[in-house]
């Protein structure tokens, strides 16, 4: 754990050093809304459509620090180092597993709020409780299935390519999941909380998936 | 093949001539013996050809995974190449079931695509999954390393197929009404058998696609070995990059 926590503060501080991921994250999700705005020609959205786009751009989003994940590894040599130190090859994975999980809970605190101004016709107020829950549940399969991608991806010759068309189609059942349940909140007079189900699946996604990561994850270190 | 037959190449006949009396059993008792359904006509007997495809194509998928499993725990290449082709074949197979699924909703509902349907929506997600295999492996050179991680691919993706289905399934409020649920309660008996029939058929066809690609791809690399160790290194030209675990 010493050493998850260990590689975890290094990416904290090198991610507030060069501010490289998070900013972009927030950038490209603001930009997409305004896309959004343009393309679908409307002032304000609710319900299903505002959870769609809210939650598709935050999945697209979130391909942008799944990219970078190990980039600084790969580059300067820390899979070495990491390889050549005692420690358990597991905490690299928890390790990068909770940056991207931070990564992507910085960039709803920012991108929610800028959707809500931007799109969102009914109040968040209400329902914000809710998403809250949701997302997070989201936010850990994405920060599982992120990592596992972006370590299958790293070594890889076109890494920037085969991370996203693996990572999308695996993570369709918890985009199901995210944007059904936050679509009743999202309504103009919409319910408060999502329905127990969405919860359910997304529980059980981020159970299998991080006992499966887990389980494979050494196998993506050996060398 | 010489004179006499290798036990494998004997098997893989023996193989082969039942995977040929199945489909064979399976078109004639399709044409003749099922009856015509009450609500489609004709075009319901593509029923069994696209289900047993599907059925097929997703039991290799979980099967390329299984075989995964085998290769990362013992570390010999030979299950790394197993687990190749049952995914390469279950991905032509899905394929397959996706065209033939697209005929028969453009013939029973009118459209080439409904999504209202969970079970081809699912469906269309793991062949999507699954196409991402090959660019995977063709982007990784190092063999050694392409084997390791496409296991690993094959094995979160096998785990991946059986949860998907689960979570469309639960995203559709009304599941369409189908024909097609195997617990057989609304499938009347010469409808069941025949269905029996083809899956058998399509499976045996698997089998002995696999069969045969997997014997080709490992006399390749037997050939390969030995002009190596008879005429030298330079003999054998240097292996070009490719998907295909070699």
């Amino acid at each position: 754990m010493r050493a998850a926590s260990t590689i975890l503060r290094k990416d904290l501080t090198l991610e507030l050093r060069t501010l490289e991921v998070v900013p972009a994250m927030v950038l490209f999700s603001v930009a997409t809304f305004v896309i959004f705005h343009f393309a679908l020609n409307r002032a304000a959205i609710a319900g299903q459509l505002a959870a769609g786009i809210l939650i598709g751009t935050l999945l697209f989003a979130s391909m942008l620090a799944v990219n970078r994940l190990f980039v600084a590894e790969r580059e300067q040599g820390g899979f070495d180092g990491f390889l050549l130190a005692p420690v358990d090859r597991t905490a690299l994975l928890v390790a990068k597993a909770l940056a991207l999980l931070i990564f992507l809970v910085v960039l709803e605190v920012i991108a929610v709020p800028a959707f809500a101004l931007l799109l969102l016709g009914p109040s968040i107020g209400p329902p914000l409780g809710g998403l809250v829950v949701l997302l997070l549940l989201a936010d850990i399969a994405l920060a599982v299935i992120g990592t596992l991608v972006s370590a299958i991806a790293i070594h890889t010759r076109a890494r920037d390519l085969i991370a996203p068309i693996i990572g999308l189609p695996l993570l369709i059942p918890a985009l199901i999941a995210t944007a059904r349940g936050a679509g009743p909140l999202l309504a103009t007079h919409g319910s408060g909380f999502p329905q127990g189900k969405w919860l359910a699946i997304l529980a059980l996604y981020d159970l299998v998936f991080a006992l499966l990561s887990y389980a494979v994850f050494d196998y993506l270190l050996e060398d | 093949m010489g004179p006499a037959p290798t036990t494998n190449g004997r098997r893989l006949r023996v193989l082969t001539l039942a995977t040929v009396a199945m489909i064979g059993a399976a078109l004639a008792l399709t044409f003749f013996y099922a009856p015509l359904d009450a609500d489609q006509g004709f075009i319901q007997k593509i029923f069994y050809l696209h289900v047993p495809l599907a059925i097929v194509s997703l039991c290799g998928f979980v099967l390329g995974g299984i075989l995964a499993i085998a290769h990362l725990r013992t570390g010999d290449r030979k299950w790394d190449l197993r687990s190749y082709v049952a995914i390469h074949m279950a991905l032509i197979f899905g394929v397959g079931g996706l065209l033939t699924g697209a005929i028969w909703a453009k013939a029973s509902w009118g459209h080439w695509w409904v999504w209202s349907d969970p079970t081809l929506v699912s469906f269309l997600i793991v062949v999507l999954l699954y196409a991402t295999y090959q660019p995977l492996r063709f982007s990784i050179e190092d063999y050694e390393r392409q084997a390791r991680y496409a296991s690993v691919f094959a094995i979160v993706a096998g785990a991946f197929v059986p949860l998907n289905f689960i979570a469309v399934r639960l995203a559709q409020g009304l599941v369409h009404p189908r024909i097609l649920t195997l617990t057989g309660g609304n499938l009347p008996g010469s409808m069941r058998l025949t269905f029996t029939v083809s899956l058998i058929g399509i499976a045996l066809l698997y089998a002995t696609l696999c069969r045969v690609e997997l014997a080709a791809k490992s006399s390749r690399i037997r050939l390969r070995r030995l002009r190596r160790e008879l005429l030298g290194e330079d003999a054998v030209r240097p292996l070009g990059r490719s998907a295909a675990p070699s």
